[in-house]
């Protein structure tokens, strides 16, 4: 048999298949979308799962999940490896632009402990804006350069206004807007969905491995995953975004990353930052 | 339980669409017309904003062996090319109602 | 400009730990940027902390040293007050040095 009739047949067996198994299933058709259940029943997976683990540590990502990575990890918060990153990011802040105004103008409260309120959704725009691109609409709209998604500075810059809300609770939004609800929901089936040849979604690291090890390091819960962010990686030797990770993670599973900011990546942020309310904002982090 | 029956059957498929010869001497049409469809296959798993890594690249070997003039070869490497593409678009479209599986509800 | 040396030097009596963090881009010279070009070697070859006129502490580094180095030894003595002499020296002939208190 030659080889691509073979693979159609293949294929068709498969979604045939795929076919009957799905018949199974409820219909979906009736599901209303149900934020306020989502998140309650995401906290108590992970509660029930590690009921060792008190809430507000799942924010430390690994460390919550192995005693001896925390002892290391709280050794090296005396002198956080992200100290040189955090102090750019502060000098960056308060740097006016050519036109003389600041990131402060773009921000409420000046962009000062505000990092728990992103992302957002906005709804003159109808989408969905994380801090790394109200960061650089405040650039365009003072005449600068934005700054790329993944590198140094745009981290730095996250970085500093992390640090400013450290300790304060995640507290996302979700108004009663169809558009919001469907771009929650977006992000959602993102974080579920298996991509890439090696057929991982978010969750198959996050939800149904976390403390266990992916070579050798430790997977941290979905829960709270976000609130550490950015994060320096002792890995990438410096500290990288939200978009650093989210595309790396990508190409590591052999998926071709989107671009930074895309729909999806902002409503996955949306999504998980959402059933995260409630835990404490611990950025910037440090990991392995 | 379900996942996991998916799961080997898709890497069934994923094995099954491994390597494979022309039984001819390859052609540069051959190759063409293989490329062209891997190509194409691509395309469409894009559109469903699902594309792997591994078809880029195996999509640039197959193109790197038709610089060298080795049709066989490249071939190959686009037939390949074009199984890992069509698995792609498999993957996008059944994970269009498998994700609520891992869901946590 | 600041000292690309953070220091903190604790005395227990007996013993005096010392943390230090060290901004410097420690390249090992094998990488190679964007353009595919090598990254030219440039790392810290010797750190050295003195106290009391004398080394308590030396380190002799190559290539194979993270970027931002994060060091952590105790030395026997020290005293409350005294001060620490901390410096390096790279393989462009660069330099660095800092003196901390210890607490």
């Amino acid at each position: 048999m030659r080889p691509r009739s073979a693979i159609y047949l293949a294929s068709a067996a498969l979604a045939l298949a795929a076919l009957t198994l799905a018949g199974s299933l409820p219909s979906d058709a009736a599901d209303k979308i149900d934020p306020v259940a989502d998140a309650k029943a995401f906290r108590k997976f992970f509660t029930d799962k590690f009921p060792k683990v008190k809430l507000e540590d799942f924010v430390n990502g690994p460390y919550s999940m192995n005693e001896d990575l925390y002892r290391q990890w709280q050794e090296k918060e005396q002198f956080p490896p992200y100290e040189f990153s955090l102090e750019m990011g502060k000098e960056m802040f308060s740097k006016p632009f050519k036109n003389g105004k600041t990131y402060a103008d773009c921000f409420p409260n000046g962009g000062i402990g505000v990092r728990q309120n992103y992302p957002y959704f906005d709804e003159k725009e109808g989408k969905v804006i994380t801090l790394e691109l109200a960061l650089n609409r405040c650039r365009e709209a003072n005449g600068e350069a934005p700054y790329s998604y993944v590198r140094d500075e745009m981290a730095a810059l996250t970085a500093y206004m992390a640090f400013t809300s450290r300790g304060k609770p995640m507290d996302i939004k979700i108004p009663n807007d169809p558009r919001a609800l469907a771009a929650y929901e977006n992000g959602k089936e993102y974080f579920y969905t298996r991509r890439g040849q090696l057929n991982f979604s978010c969750a198959t690291c996050h939800v149904q491995s976390p403390g266990e090890r992916i070579r050798a390091e430790i997977l941290a819960p979905a829960l709270g995953i976000v609130n550490a962010m950015p994060i320096y990686r002792s890995e990438w030797s410096g500290m990288g975004t939200t978009s650093r990770r989210f595309t790396t993670c990508n190409s590591q599973i052999r998926g071709v990353p989107f671009s930074p900011q895309d729909d999806e990546y902002r409503n996955v942020e949306y999504y998980l930052s959402y059933v995260s309310n409630g835990l404490p904002i611990s950025g910037p982090g440090a990991r392995p | 339980m379900r996942i996991k029956m998916l799961r080997s059957v898709l890497s069934l498929v994923l094995l099954a669409a491994g390597p494979t010869y022309a039984t001819a001497a390859g052609s540069e049409d051959d190759f063409k017309a293989a490329y062209a469809a891997a190509e194409a296959a691509n395309k469409e798993a894009g559109s469903l904003r699902n594309q792997w890594t591994t078809t880029a690249a195996t999509l640039a070997a197959a193109k790197k062996a038709a610089d060298a003039g080795d049709f066989d070869k490249a071939t190959a490497s686009a037939k390949e090319a074009e199984a890992l593409a069509k698995a792609s678009i498999f993957q996008a479209t059944s994970e269009k109602t498998r994700w609520k599986d891992m869901e946590i509800r | 400009m600041a000292s690309s040396i953070r220091v903190r030097a604790t005395s227990s009596g007996e013993t005096t730990e010392v943390q230090a963090l060290i901004q410097h881009p420690m390249d090992s010279g094998f990488v190679k940027d964007a353009k595919g070009e090598i990254i030219p070697a440039h790392f810290i070859q010797q750190l050295t902390f003195e106290y009391d006129g004398k080394n308590v502490f030396t380190a002799d580094w190559g290539g194979g040293v993270s970027k931002d180095p994060y060091v952590k030894f105790a030395f026997k003595g020290g005293k409350k007050g005294d001060e620490l002499k901390i410096s390096w020296v790279d393989n462009k002939g660069a330099t660095d040095t800092t003196t901390a208190k210890i607490q």
